[in-house]
């Protein structure tokens, strides 16, 4: 037996982006165009940001007997859908992975952007996955990819996403209807009509132009250019150091030349000169290895401090960024207020290193200064008082050099910078290991605290690894580890098997 | 007010004879409930019939204009217990609620009610909530049927016979004395399809002539002698009278009963995936004709032996479609056919899995191998659909393996996503205050309950060890009463669940046992799982309903001595003080902290229109949201661990040096002023600012400004010029 089939399509959305509009628009589209068209949904909670199907069929009436009704399926067969709306990269996957898209039959809309899951969201280091390799899945399952940032294009239009899809969907002639009938159904649900009509056309247009996501071009090995105050290190670092190491290192300068002085930036190669002596024979081994050193010095030199704070945020490019992320516009103004919570031991770091070990050791000064640290304060950066404070904050930068903290990261980064020197020659990965550890050492107050903990527990098993033949990938798996949870625990269990 | 409006669709509820209804299945119900003229209506939400109870309510004015009585029931006991109308009066009468969680709840009720009979047809209309995108136990409704012997109707998904089912089932329900109850699945509650209409009746015999005119009959009442005479009537009148009106009414249905010597039996909620497996293999179409003989089961309880008999007679074999276990219609149909000695093999849950949702992939599978058994020529020289392909995985990829490798790589990038707490939930500080404290006072044992606040389960809280129902949060920490140690259990509790049923069975008990265990309160204002329904102690003025009767004092009148109230669950320091009051003040008794701040999603519901009104307008308006710092964050994300909100999330860091991603906060923060909170209460990092945006600024606003450009704008030439020349 056989007859016409109805056209199936499901919509892969998360809660609160539209998906149950899109789905009404279909509906609206195909019975106002002598379709017959049946539309279900599983919501529930779903609708409180989790993942949401929905699932359309529709068939022409005309071949239909009159008096009669089709039978339509309220959920999808694997291989058999016809068309697939994905509003979301991961969502894209999810399509994939219960079996919706097949290069047989399926049209697959997707949007490129990335809407990140909460196990991505908190991970303590990047935890994201692959878009290169979702995008490539797309590619591989449907018959027909199309696939842009349609999130940028509903932005952009300042309306929903889920009139850009609908636009693509339009153009990509899937469905017996006239780009005319689709913009007709947008008009008729009377909300928004202008800015989705907008964005409906930019989905459109984008759906018919660009099949494949553009991809982004390789990053180039040449040197960066910098300012003219720079221009005498730059020159150093073309002499003195391999190719493949000057974009981090024109970026490292900037950086501390930004965070102190240009004097402090030139600290930073010449701190970086004697590793050069003694680096592997192999190149990409000793280029690694450089460039690793490099990047982590150059963070770690640039330690955030309260100083380096109160600096950026009182920057005009700052608030311009501010403006800007807040969309505000010519009519509107715009105040600025900072969450700041500093506690005894960052004012003590900031002061002279004598004076601040004082304090830290004294008993009747820490709790005088405990008294007016124990709150968090709200500064409003944008006020004459507020910017002032944090201004004059900045300005110690002057005496940085003399404080605790100053001292005492000094003191560590040239224990730091020792060990890869001592690792690199016979040791070369393992010593990039050491150098790519710094980067458990980040952030502020208990954060930094955990992380500076992490990495000194890590380099107390130093002397073991260096004995072991899997010490590199031993001191990879504890870094890792480090970043596993916040309390510790899975860097404990795996510096007991060591 | 609830979260979906349908003041503009009930419009179709008038609707009358030789008009075409357009819409949604729970609309097509009500209108069904209309044009079998009922009196009364009552209910409780929950998915997928929440918008059953929102659809009423939208249509108060028509029910009105139809003298049909309409109310939200107070849990479903109170739901089942209202068709008792039903029992001495000749008053239809419909109850609405999630199941089997509700049913389990109406448990009571409804053994009473299907004990004594019923007069005047009474319907429970049940959510079946089961299978993919369900939130509770997976159950079967079946079996509360069977147990107290009320039918059940599982009429086939489209809104005509789901129509027809509800005008049917009334009359069934007369026939025999017995209530009916009427399931429909998720997907075919929230199914928009058409089917012609009648016009509404007005009950025939109204409340008024029932309160007017009284009547009782000793026979009714649950009591010996009578419960026994019930438990007589039930097998040698009323199912009798049932199997009647169902075989003469013609509620089941037959298709091509004779095209071959092999037939499918479905419940009538699966007819619609059964006939695509069908016309997959090409032995249908998609006007539902079919060239296997199909015996429809409109109604799944009782099973009417006469129809079974005829349907098997000369056929080898029938596969029976039912979702869901113990496979009770199987076994029956086992007995029905040994009984009458025929040999006709029963297939069901040896092709078909026994659990899980039969969604369309599942059940080609089932309904293929089923083919393949009893007629394999049917489905020689056919290509099988990708999905009956044994071991398939739902792929046909041309190119092999690098296509495969793709999809698989691609597959393994996928997380799942599981609800949480919306942007700007007041719910969340609470959570992150218990997350604080657990740091400051070591982990608790802590009883959930239902609702959005069981979230709190998953990450990135992860707090909470049992959920035992709805409004049970502190009835399943009852054990935890011991004088032995001093450290305190907590239990959490919704303003949903409390006045559910969570007063009684939680904190009366908690008070007569002399706990001195905590009970958390979270009144957000709303049911807000369920999809923002009024309750008791809702803020919001109702024309129809007697709301503001605080929780405090509820709980105070039950007996609780100790109760506190955080106003502003946002301000996390003062959340995290009453926490950590409560489980260690020396004070002995139960303790109730009340949490309350409205639920952000109905609160941006009610608040937005208003606001952009006001913007238009003139007015001066200031918006917050708050925003990250890229070049001071490091890459951490404790912020996110101690939060979750959707707008907090991460981004490429601008940061060449830096490989990790940074936090940021997109554009649809509403400004909670949790991240704020969490940066100073947790001591994070100062990389947080809440930006002001001014709308519509006054004389004193730009003077201000002027002002502080003019400084700031000097002092940021200075911060400029030692910047010079270092950047290209």
């Amino acid at each position: 037996m056989s007859g016409e089939r109805a056209i199936t399509i499901v919509i892969l959305a998360m809660g609160g982006e539209g998906g149950g509009v899109l789905a009404d628009w279909l509906v609206d589209l195909a019975e106002q165009n002598g379709y017959f068209a049946q539309t279900t949904s599983v919501p529930g909670v779903a609708q409180r940001t989790g993942a949401t199907v929905y699932y359309l069929e529709m068939i022409a009436e005309s071949a239909v007997p009159a008096g009669r009704y089709p039978v339509m399926a309220l959920s999808p067969v694997p291989g058999e859908v016809d068309i697939v709306i994905a509003s979301e990269l991961m969502e894209a996957g999810r399509a994939l992975q219960r079996g919706l898209v097949t290069t047989e039959r399926t049209t697959f809309i997707a949007s490129s952007h990335r809407v990140f899951s909460m196990t991505e969201r908190t991970a303590m280091g990047d935890g994201r996955v692959s878009s290169e390799k979702l995008l490539a899945g797309g590619r591989a399952a449907a018959k027909h990819f199309i696939c842009t940032d349609f999130a940028r294009l509903a932005e952009a239009a300042a309306s929903l996403i889920s009139p850009a899809l609908y636009g693509a969907l339009a153009a990509s002639g899937r469905l017996p209807f006239t780009r005319a009938q689709f913009e007709a159904t947008i008009e008729r649900g009377g909300v928004g009509v202008k800015s989705s009509l907008k964005a409906f056309a930019a989905g459109f247009d984008h759906a018919l132009r660009s099949p494949s996501p553009e991809v982004a071009a390789p990053p180039v090995d040449a040197m960066p250019a910098v300012g003219p105050r720079l221009a005498p290190l730059a020159r150093r670092i073309e002499d003195q150091f391999s190719a493949a190491c000057h974009t981090t290192l024109a970026a490292g300068i900037l950086r501390l030349a930004d965070y102190q002085d240009v004097d402090y930036a030139a600290a930073y190669l010449d701190r970086l000169t004697p590793l050069l002596g003694c680096l592997p024979p192999d190149p990409t081994v000793a280029g690694e290895l450089l460039d690793d050193t490099a990047r982590h010095l150059a963070l770690w030199m640039s330690y955030e401090d309260t100083v380096r704070v109160a600096d950026l945020k009182t920057r005009r490019s700052r608030f311009q960024r501010v403006g800007d992320e807040v969309r505000l516009g010519q009519a509107q103004h715009l105040g600025i207020h900072e969450f700041l919570h500093p506690r005894l031991e960052e004012i003590a770091d900031t002061l002279p290193a004598a004076i601040g070990r004082w304090l830290l050791a004294t008993s009747w000064a820490r709790s005088g200064v405990d008294f007016f640290t124990r709150k968090g304060r709200v500064v409003q950066t944008s006020s004459i008082s507020g910017f002032l404070l944090l201004y004059g904050v900045a300005a110690m930068r002057g005496w940085r050099r003399t404080s605790l903290r100053f001292a005492i990261e000094q003191a560590r980064i040239d224990d730091w910078l020792a060990a890869i020197s001592r690792l690199a020659p016979a040791q070369p990965a393992l010593a990039l290991e050491v150098a790519r550890l710094q980067r458990l050492v980040k952030g502020y107050g208990d954060t930094h605290a955990r992380g500076w903990r992490s990495f000194e527990r890590i380099m107390s098993a130093l002397p073991r690894l260096q004995a072991l033949p899997q010490g590199a990938r031993q001191m990879q798996e504890l870094g890792a580890a480090a970043l596993a949870d916040d309390m510790g625990e899975s860097l404990e269990r795996i510096l007991a098997t060591v | 007010m609830a979260e979906r409006s349908f003041v503009h669709e009930v419009q179709k509820l008038r609707l009358g004879e030789g008009d075409e209804f357009r819409g949604e299945g729970i609309l097509a119900v009500t209108k069904a409930l209309l044009q079998s003229g009922v009196a009364y209506v009552a209910g409780y939400q929950g998915a997928p019939i929440s918008h059953l109870m929102d659809v009423l309510t939208d249509a108060r004015d028509i029910l009105q204009e139809l003298g049909v009585h309409f109310e939200h029931s107070a849990s479903e006991a109170t739901a089942t217990a209202t068709l008792a109308a039903s029992v001495n009066y000749p008053l239809r009468g419909a109850v609405t609620f999630k199941s089997t969680v509700g049913t389990n709840v109406a448990s009571d009720a409804l053994a009473n009610l299907a004990s004594g009979g019923v007069i005047g047809g009474a319907m429970l209309i049940v959510g079946e909530d089961y299978g993919e995108g369900s939130s509770i136990m997976q159950e079967r409704s079946h079996a509360f049927a069977m147990k107290s012997q009320v039918w059940l109707l599982d009429p086939r998904p489209n809104l005509q016979s789901i129509v027809r089912a509800v005008e049917t089932g009334f009359e069934l329900s007369e026939a025999s004395s017995t209530p009916v109850m009427l399931e429909l699945r998720i997907r075919a509650c929230h199914v928009h399809g058409r089917f012609p209409t009648r016009d509404n009746r007005r009950p025939a015999f109204s409340l008024k002539d029932a309160i007017e005119n009284p009547r009782r009959d000793v026979d009714r009442i649950v009591l010996p002698p009578s419960s026994y005479l019930h438990e007589r009537e039930k097998v040698e009148s009323r199912w009798p009278a049932a199997i009647r009106f169902i075989r003469e009414r013609e509620l089941n249905e037959f298709f091509a009963e004779d095209a071959q010597d092999f037939g499918i039996v479905m419940q009538g909620g699966l007819y619609n995936a059964v006939l695509r497996s069908l016309e997959l293999l090409g032995l249908a179409n998609a006007l539902g004709d079919s060239d296997v003989p199909l015996y429809v089961l409109n109604v799944t309880y009782p099973l009417v032996d006469e129809e079974f008999k005829r349907f098997c007679a000369g056929k080898r074999g029938i596969l029976l479609v039912e979702e869901g276990q113990p496979d009770f219609i199987e076994q029956n149909v086992n007995s029905i056919l040994r009984k009458a000695d025929l040999q006709t093999r029963v297939h069901g849950k040896d092709l078909l899995p026994m659990a899980g949702e039969y969604t369309g992939g599942v059940l080609l599978q089932g309904v293929t191998r089923f083919i393949e058994i009893h007629a394999p020529g049917l489905l020689q020289g056919r290509l099988l659909p990708a999905a009956a392909r044994p071991a398939s995985v739902g792929q046909s990829l041309p190119n092999g393996d690098l296509q495969n490798l793709a999809v698989q790589a691609a597959v393994e990038q996928v997380q799942p996503r599981p609800p949480s707490f919306c942007t700007g939930c007041p719910e969340r500080p609470v959570f992150t205050a218990m997350k604080m404290i657990e740091r400051e006072l070591g982990p608790h044992h802590v009883s959930c309950d239902i609702g959005c606040h069981l979230f709190s389960i998953l990450p990135p809280f992860n707090i909470g060890a049992t959920t035992m129902g709805y409004g049970l949060g502190w009835a399943g920490a009852s054990a935890f009463n011991t004088g032995e140690t001093s450290r305190r259990t907590i239990a959490v509790m919704g303003d949903g669940g409390f006045w559910h049923n969570g007063l009684t069975s939680g904190v009366g008990n908690a008070v007569f046992n002399k706990t001195d265990n905590l009970l958390l309160v979270v009144d957000n204002g709303y049911a807000a799982a369920t999809g923002g329904q009024d309750v008791p102690s809702s803020q919001a003025d109702s024309p129809s309903l007697s709301t503001r009767h605080a929780i405090e004092d509820a709980v105070r009148g039950v007996g609780v001595k100790w109760v506190r109230k955080v106003t502003n669950t946002y301000s996390l320091a003062q959340m995290r003080d009453s926490l950590r009051e409560a489980l260690t003040t020396k004070e002995n008794g139960p303790k109730v902290l009340i949490a309350q701040s409205e639920c952000m999603l109905n609160r941006q519901r009610r608040l937005k229109p208003e606001v952009r009104k006001q913007i238009a307008g003139g007015q001066r308006v200031v918006r917050e949201r708050f925003g990250v710092d890229p070049d001071t964050c490091t890459g951490d994300h404790s912020c996110i661990r101690l939060s979750g909100c959707p707008s907090l999330t991460i981004a490429s860091s601008p940061d060449p040096l830096r490989r990790d991603p940074v936090a940021t906060v997109i554009d649809s923060c509403v400004g909670c002023g949790l991240c704020g909170e969490v940066a100073h209460a947790a001591v994070l990092c100062p990389s947080f600012y809440r930006a002001e945006i001014i709308n519509n600024p006054g004389a004193w606003d730009r003077l201000l400004s002027r002002l502080r450009s003019a400084v700031i704008v000097w002092l940021q030439d200075r911060i400029e010029r030692r910047l010079k020349g270092l950047a290209a």
